[in-house]
């Protein structure tokens, strides 16, 4: 591994802007390395050498003329694939969407094109974003890093793979119920999701729009700081887009200080059912940040009792809706069966063919769960019960300044483990549903290796709503009490994959 | 136990317009009856008075001045259907001729 694919993008961000390295030298050492390392990771579904080159190019000439405008100038990064790009196939890890070039950039596509942040290539994901192990996916799973055998977390399996194989110095997830963070513990990375609305949802593939937001999976917590800082802000193509903006998540980063922290943490997710190794390392986590001088509160949350039911009511309920424009009329897949079929005859086939079977799983379930008769029952309950989420967190949030929890059950399991078992699948997502419910902000920071199986585990810090600067300077404080120890980030402990 | 019967799963299949296999039929009626039953738990956590939240953060009126924005072109929305003819895009036939 060369030097510059190990480094953060902050550090690269330095080498570009003080004309040490060209973005040209950077984005052809990630190139270089993903070339030959994907077929292990399987981490992109496409990448393009020429078309990332013409736009380091690009950077660099603009850095020449003294045009360059963002902190993270030329500093390449992976897109998932469930966000529109003009320049590249987006598929969203299905096959109806197979080939599909898109019309237009998503905003935050713009958004890094105009940082003049070379794009890499589009990740692997579970079709439509609907799992946590990339498994789903049309595609082919993602392999973790760590070991190719298990899981790197899902739905965005491909970026956190990226990230902690160094194929990537960054990269662009998206997260409905823990897309985000799940990988990120699973690879030792770090995955944020913003508050909802403060990053443009325009140009997303949409999942559950009343959940899904976009956010950074990165190396560090100064990257991901760095990188909402250029997606965030209003956009009106997103009627759900905050008006205004969350303020700098850098500035919080560098104003980190324990002095005076209320730490909460979730007694209904800090006992039962996680893995040992991973409690440990959250406990770990605790103790550090009470003898660091932090204050310790154990809060009440009773209605997460009820969260993992809401959301797969809910997410298949607005699934069921966003996924009814894939009709084989206006793009994708069209099946045309044999005889004189008629156009719902065609619509069937091509659904029956280009949706895999979790996708048609969540259809089905959420057309049920909105059919009249159960709608009051099922969607109308889990809607009374985000309330009560909400509720429990409001009181939450006047006697704690964050919230912890480990960011998952476990440690990653191997591929083919779970994939039989929709219901073990769905419980992966126990503690990063609930700030999804919420809209609230979540990250997940490596919080060491589970003593069972020497996998990385992640510990989740959530803050109340709009106080991501907030959520930022409590990661960046975890962050440092383990860098300290550890002299390094977990991920510079990934095993060399040219290797493996 | 759950209600999810193999008719049911035929009947909610053909609503969200995707052909099952009588195969595909009985496992998902065993499968969603599993997960329904699971998330039905949700009827025991609320009483009737808990207000519903539809969306995370309340927003209300969003609107735009009302003026004309580009937008794709007809040729540009009509490039990556899989039919197209004179302008439109193009389908099988919306009623049975029966």
């Amino acid at each position: 591994m060369t030097e510059i694919t190990s480094s953060s993008a902050a550090v690269l961000a330095g080498l570009i802007s003080s004309k040490q390295v060209s973005s040209v030298e950077i984005t052809t050492a990630f190139l270089d390395r993903l070339e030959k390392l994907n077929p292990k990771t399987n981490s992109y579904l496409y990448f393009n050498r020429e078309n990332s080159l013409a736009q380091a190019k690009k950077a660099d000439q603009q850095l020449a003329d003294g045009t360059a405008v963002s902190p993270l100038h030329g500093v390449p990064i992976a897109v998932k694939d469930n966000l529109t790009t003009t320049d590249a196939p987006t598929t969203a890890g299905s096959k109806i969407l197979e080939g599909w070039v898109p019309q237009y950039d998503a905003t935050v596509v713009r958004k890094l094109r105009e940082a003049s942040m070379p794009i890499l290539g589009k990740t692997n994901l579970d079709e439509f974003a609907m799992g946590s192990s990339t498994e789903f996916s049309a595609y082919g799973p993602s392999k973790n890093p760590w070991d190719l055998t298990r899981i790197p977390g899902g739905s965005g399996g491909g970026s956190s793979s990226a990230i902690a194989g160094h194929l990537a110095p960054l990269a662009i997830g998206s997260d409905t119920g823990g897309s985000i963070r799940f990988p990120a513990a699973m690879t030792g990375s770090v995955g944020a999701k913003p508050t909802y609305g403060a990053v443009s949802r325009y140009g997303l593939i949409a999942l559950a729009s009343s959940l899904d937001q976009i956010g950074p999976v990165t190396n560090s917590v100064m990257d991901a700081a760095m990188l909402q800082d250029v997606i965030a802000g209003h956009d009106p193509h997103d009627s759900t887009s905050l008006p205004d903006s969350l303020g700098s998540m850098v500035q919080s980063v560098k104003e980190a200080d324990v002095k005076g922290l209320r730490v909460g943490v979730i007694r209904q997710l800090s006992s039962d059912g996680f893995q040992p190794g991973v409690k440990a390392c959250f406990d770990d986590t605790i103790e550090k940040l009470a003898a660091a001088g932090a204050e310790i509160i154990e809060v009440d949350c009773p209605s997460f009792e009820y969260a993992v039911a809401a959301y797969y009511l809910i997410l298949p309920a607005e699934a069921s809706s966003n996924l009814a424009k894939f009709d084989s009329v206006r793009f994708g897949l069209r099946v045309t069966p044999e005889g004189n079929p008629t156009i719902e005859d065609v619509m069937a086939a091509t659904r029956e063919q280009g949706f895999g079977p979790e996708v048609k799983r969540r259809i089905i379930l959420g057309t049920y769960a909105l059919s009249s008769g159960y709608y009051d029952a099922y969607y109308g309950s889990a809607q009374k019960v985000r309330t009560l989420i909400q509720q429990d967190l409001a009181k939450a949030f006047t006697q704690a300044d964050v919230l912890l929890t480990p960011t998952a059950p476990t440690t990653a399991f191997k591929i083919g483990e779970k994939v039989d078992d929709p219901l073990a699948m769905y419980l992966n997502d126990v503690a990063t549903i609930p700030a999804n419910l919420a809209g609230i902000p979540g990250i997940s920071v490596p919080n060491g290796l589970a003593s069972e199986d020497g996998l990385p585990s992640g510990v989740q810090i959530l803050a109340p709503a709009m106080q991501d600067g907030q959520m930022y300077r409590v990661a960046s404080i975890v962050e440092k009490l383990y860098t300290d120890q550890w002299g390094a980030s977990l991920i510079a402990r990934v095993p060399d994959l040219e290797a493996l | 136990m759950s209600e999810i019967t193999p008719d049911l799963v035929r009947h909610l299949a053909s609503l969200a317009r995707i052909l099952v296999t009588d195969q595909e039929v009985e496992q998902l009626a065993g499968e969603l009856g599993v997960i329904v039953d699971s998330v039905a738990t949700v009827t025991k956590a609320v009483s009737g008075d808990v207000a519903a939240t539809s969306h995370p953060i309340p927003m209300a009126n969003v609107y735009r001045e009302d003026v004309i924005l580009p937008s794709l072109t007809q040729l540009q929305a009509l490039s990556s259907a899989p039919d197209s003819t004179d302008g439109r895009f193009k389908v099988n036939a919306i009623l049975d001729e029966d």
